[in-house]
């Protein structure tokens, strides 16, 4: 299934699928139903995972733009390139290219389905690697209604799940699903997810605050399909139902198995990433 | 209406009662409809410039609506294991708070530090488990000097801390939205305290003080109304003896406050603190008309009348006089229309309609039950009225004396009217039975006052705030404020910033200063803020594009006055050392700082103005306009004295007392119409001299005015026992407006009379031919 964390970890990273969940999955794919709404989420977020592995490597021009309830707006520009990891989470280098005063500023994340991720910003005013260590992943990302925990890639055994029904959304059949996250630092205590059924996209999440109310929404547009098999969306669009704020994303230049290695991953690759 | 519509009355009585009986429920009914916004928000009218300013900064950062709870370990230290381990367990409960949006406590306080080319941010407290004593001393040590922390989240001795959690209110129903946020925060703390039995808990916050106005108002509603009625039943049953007239005007004073409520739930009007003391006022001034109709109508009977012939002549006389002074007091009540303050215009507009319902229920329903009911009165020897004969020859033999006498003691006191300053500390608003103050007082003492200031400087041009020019600005307006002797606590950008600064030169305190790049500053910010928590972020003090901060200043709890001086201070500072720069200063505390002037000023025109037309139907009603002009001495001076009063002993006014002039004048109003009506009548239809006809008046309304000041002073006064300190001193100083009222009729207005009618020549009266008083003059001009 693709969820949020696929659709935008296309841009931050990169998930694997344990193989040994075909069997299962296929199951699910063809409707036959004989478990637990426990096992029937998982398993569909498995197929979900599944479908999206083996891109290996992408990039992508995001523009986000932020509006408070004043009807002010901001724009961030980034770019984003990703490393399919097999057994991890991906590794993901975030360039700054808008506001002007970031530019150039690079981030580099190794992430990981359990436990904090490794870190590390290149500050060029300061041209300094700075190691940061942090197992908050819940704040705003660049002041967006986006959090880092949003956008970094979606990993299997970062949830627990629950299938809780069908539904048609945007004139498609939709696997409703619900995910509780097992890290403690999350800022949810759940999020449901809409899949189609077709190709297992993303159509929408509901998040849950820590108090179980809902705090966001996000849904996404204009899917396409990358190298007859990747989904992504080209736009995507949160809101926050307790702030009034939201923000919007849009995806350009995507593209796949561009060749990024290992090497261009780390500390050193920081520095002149552009 | 003429004697055909009390002939109807005496003839269908129970046709009369059951059809306004009918009417009433039917308009009661709508009372269902009411609903209470406690919320401090419903003082300020859409148009009310502070409050836009400070919406639109809500907007552009976010709410400041809170609970916070002030922690006290009884050990008065705050950094054991223990006890941050529980406040550890409070911040996370925090999180369960309906609509919270951000809790910040001493434990998760987002500590920054470094080591080498390492950056760390993690939650100041994060197991208390092993904590050493070494530990818990570097814990107080960062907590303690921080400035984001010290004197808003802990106290400089570490011996109370804060746990401040910040609510977003839908705004849907704002009814049901602070209560709910108030109970589960309540729920909280009592489990806290099962689970820390060696701690004190305050529950503070402007979400606590919005729930303490419905509170305020519900817990007033369930005592005072009640003592009220008993009031009412006890003067009635004891001055006038009669069961019966004391079970109608009961019933009259029922079907005002219920018909009038009515009105206001079918119309769409909603309760808010001041407004919800309507029943009480209308109660207290419905009970003067019963009276008078009673009184006369007993008069009658002991006189050897029949009940019928009594209630129909009682009515004859009093019809006039009732409608006078009900609609004289309806256009006080109707003048605080002017005051910029929304509750307060509800409350004038109800009263008003309740005075004026109350006016026709007691020319209607009151004499067709008085018809029904058994009343017997015994028939007077007419060997009374002694004690007024006593007063008044006191008066008018010490005329001499009581003129300058009376003169002096009014000028002397009313000097002291601009004792009072102005203050509209909203925190006072709530006397000290009330939690939320005692929570307030608390906090004050130990840790920081309630008031605040919000300060949002815009650069005008997108990533602005990073220029090292603006924060140079920044950090010199917050060393100024700093400064300022009012001023607990200054949340700033700069102080991250330079913290920041520090951490990635290995914290190195020599580079505990401001970035002096552009570029630096964005990037240590973009850091910081990637590794922050939900919750946390920096969204509450700059906006989306970067192009303006909010700087959050916590005050004691200083006076409206104070408040306005530093408002006017801190624009002054940005005038001479703003470089440039845009400051917008909003906060509730500075909405409040301006509403009690803003009402004075509108008030004083609202006043005028029902001064003049109260003028201008006395002068009618008395058909003269020199007993017009003299009649504003007795109607202006009882609100002179009281403020000055007032000044002398209390030094403070604001919101709520701003519309008490207009409020008072409509009643004490009624004392002048009354005394200088028997004195014209004297005059001119008796020809009697100054002397004789001061006299005639105490004789005729001494004791009636003697009875409803009585009754209205204790209503007033019942009103005065309001946990809500805005009601309460409405009541207090209106109370006492109406006893000076009846001094300055007794003792000052007839000397006066009598020394301007000897000197105006004696013949004054004799010039004006027409036979009347007041109520028969009214008829004419009708």
């Amino acid at each position: 299934m693709l969820f949020i964390k696929n659709t935008l970890k296309a841009h931050l990273s990169k998930q694997v699928l344990p193989v040994v969940l075909l069997v299962s999955t296929f199951t699910i794919s063809f409707g036959v139903v004989a478990e637990t709404p426990e096992e029937q989420g998982l398993a569909i977020s498995k197929e979900a995972k599944n479908r999206d592995k083996g891109w290996q490597d992408n990039s992508a021009n995001m523009r986000m733009v932020l509006r408070n309830k004043q009807g002010e707006e901001s724009v961030r520009e980034i770019v984003t390139k990703t490393l399919e990891v097999e057994n991890d989470g991906d590794k993901a280098l975030t360039i700054f290219n808008q506001p002007r005063d970031v530019k150039g500023t690079a981030f580099l994340s190794f992430s990981h389905p359990v436990g904090p991720d490794d870190q590390w910003l290149y500050l060029p005013a300061l041209k300094r690697v700075k190691r940061i260590s942090s197992s908050n992943k819940s704040g705003p990302f660049m002041g967006t209604e986006f959090s880092f925990e949003d956008l970094s890639s979606f990993e299997v055994e970062k949830y627990t799940y629950k299938y809780i029904g069908d539904e048609t959304l945007n004139g498609l059949d939709n696997f409703v699903v619900e995910q509780y996250p097992v890290d403690e630092n999350s800022g949810y205590t759940r999020r449901i997810v809409w899949l189609d059924k077709d190709e297992y996209r993303i159509q929408k999440t509901d998040f849950y605050d820590r108090k179980n109310s809902l705090l966001k929404t996000l849904t996404f547009q204009d899917y396409q399909q990358y190298l007859s098999k990747y989904w992504r969306a080209n736009k995507a669009e949160m809101i926050n139902h307790q702030t009034g704020k939201s923000t919007t994303l849009e995806w350009t230049n995507y593209a796949f198995k561009t060749g990024l290695q290992d090497a261009d991953f780390n500390r050193n690759a920081l520095k002149r990433a552009k | 209406m003429g004697s055909r519509f009390f002939d109807f009355i005496n003839k269908h009585p129970i046709w009369v009662i059951v059809t306004s009986l009918l009417f009433a429920f039917l308009v009661a009914s709508g009372a269902q409809n009411l609903v209470f916004k406690g919320d401090y928000r419903v003082f300020f009218g859409d148009e009310n410039p502070e409050l836009i300013a400070f919406e639109s900064m809500q907007n552009v950062y976010s709410k400041t609506d809170n609970v916070a709870f002030v922690v006290a370990p009884k050990d008065g230290n705050v950094f054991s294991p223990e006890h941050l381990e529980s406040l550890k367990v409070l911040t996370k409960a925090s999180w369960q708070i309906p609509y919270s949006t951000r809790v910040d406590s001493v434990t998760n306080f987002q500590h920054t530090y470094a080591e080498e080319d390492d950056m760390t941010v993690e939650k100041l407290v994060l197991s208390t488990g092993n904590l050493s004593d070494a530990d818990l001393a570097k814990i107080k040590q960062v907590a303690v000097n921080e400035p984001l922390l010290v004197n808003k989240t802990v106290s400089p001795s570490g011996h109370v801390s804060v746990v401040n959690v910040t609510v977003q209110l839908p705004g849907i129903d704002v009814g049901l939205e602070v209560p709910e946020v108030a109970k589960s925060a309540r729920e909280i703390k009592e489990i806290y305290l099962a689970q820390n039995p060696d701690a004190e808990v305050y529950l503070s916050g402007m979400v606590m003080m919005n729930t303490s106005f419905t509170e305020s108002a519900l817990e007033d509603s369930a005592t005072l109304v009640p003592l009220m009625f008993l009031i009412v039943v006890v003067v009635i049953g004891v001055l006038l003896r009669t069961i019966a007239g004391t079970f109608a005007t009961v019933v009259i004073i029922i079907m005002s406050i219920a018909t009038t409520m009515g009105v206001a739930g079918w119309t769409g009007f909603y309760l808010t603190g001041p407004s919800s003391s309507a029943p009480t006022m209308i109660l207290t001034l419905a009970v003067a008309d019963c009276i008078h109709v009673l009184t006369s109508m007993f008069y009658e009977m002991r006189q050897g009348a029949s009940k019928e012939d009594a209630i129909k002549r009682s009515l004859k006389v009093n019809l006039q006089p009732i409608f006078l002074t009900s609609v004289t007091t309806a256009i006080g009540f109707l003048s605080m229309n002017f005051s910029d303050s929304p509750p307060f215009r509800d409350l004038g507009n109800l009263v008003a309609l309740g005075v004026m319902l109350a006016f026709v229920f007691s020319v209607t329903v009151f004499p067709a039950m008085l018809r029904v009911l058994p009343i017997r009165v015994k028939v007077d020897d007419g060997s009374k009225v002694s004690n007024m004969s006593k007063l008044s020859d006191f008066v008018v033999s010490k005329r001499r004396v009581l003129l300058p006498t009376m003169a002096l003691a009014i000028l002397s006191t009313s000097i002291f009217l601009p004792q009072n300053e102005l203050d509209d500390d909203f925190v006072k608003y709530f006397d000290e039975t009330v939690d939320f103050r005692n929570a307030a007082d608390f906090m004050q003492d130990n840790i920081s006052g309630m008031a605040l200031i919000e300060v949002s400087v815009e650069t005008g041009e997108s990533s602005g705030i990073n220029n090292p020019k603006y924060l140079q600005t920044v950090a010199d307006f917050t060393d100024w404020l700093r400064q300022q002797p009012e001023v607990d606590h200054v949340n700033t950008i700069t102080d991250t910033l330079m913290r920041l600064n520090k951490n990635m030169h290995g914290d190195d305190a020599a580079w505990y200063k401001l970035p002096d790049d552009q570029a630096l500053s964005a990037q240590y910010l973009l850091l910081y803020e990637m590794s922050l928590p939900y919750g946390l972020d920096l969204n509450n003090q700059l906006n989306v594009d970067k192009s303006a901060s909010k700087i959050s200043v916590t005050l004691k709890n200083i006076t409206s006055n104070e408040m306005l001086y530093l408002e006017d201070s801190i624009n002054k500072w940005f005038a001479n050392n703003g470089r440039g720069y845009n400051a917008v200063v909003a906060s509730p505390s500075v909405m409040f700082a301006h509403i009690g002037q803003r009402s004075i000023y509108s008030m004083l025109i609202g006043t005028t103005l029902a001064l003049l037309l109260i003028s201008l139907l006395l002068g009618i009603a008395l058909k003269s306009w020199r007993y017009g002009l003299i009649s504003l001495i007795p109607n202006l001076v009882p609100a002179a004295v009281g403020f000055g009063i007032w000044g002398l002993f209390y030094g403070y006014v604001g919101l709520g007392l701003s519309v008490v002039v207009g409020m008072t004048l409509g009643i004490v109003v009624d004392d002048t119409v009354h005394f200088l009506s028997k004195y014209l009548r004297a005059r001119r239809e008796k020809d009697l001299d100054a002397i004789d006809a001061v006299h005639y008046a105490f004789d005729n309304v001494g004791r009636a005015l003697i009875v409803t000041t009585f009754v209205l002073a204790a209503g007033f006064a019942v009103l005065a026992q309001s946990s809500f300190a805005l009601n309460a001193d409405m009541g207090l100083l209106t109370a006492m407006t109406i006893v000076i009222a009846l001094v300055v009729d007794f003792f000052f207005l007839p000397p006066l009379l009598i020394w301007l009618d000897k000197k105006s020549g004696s013949g004054q009266h004799a010039k004006n031919d027409s036979v009347g008083d007041a109520q028969v003059t009214l008829t004419q001009v009708k």
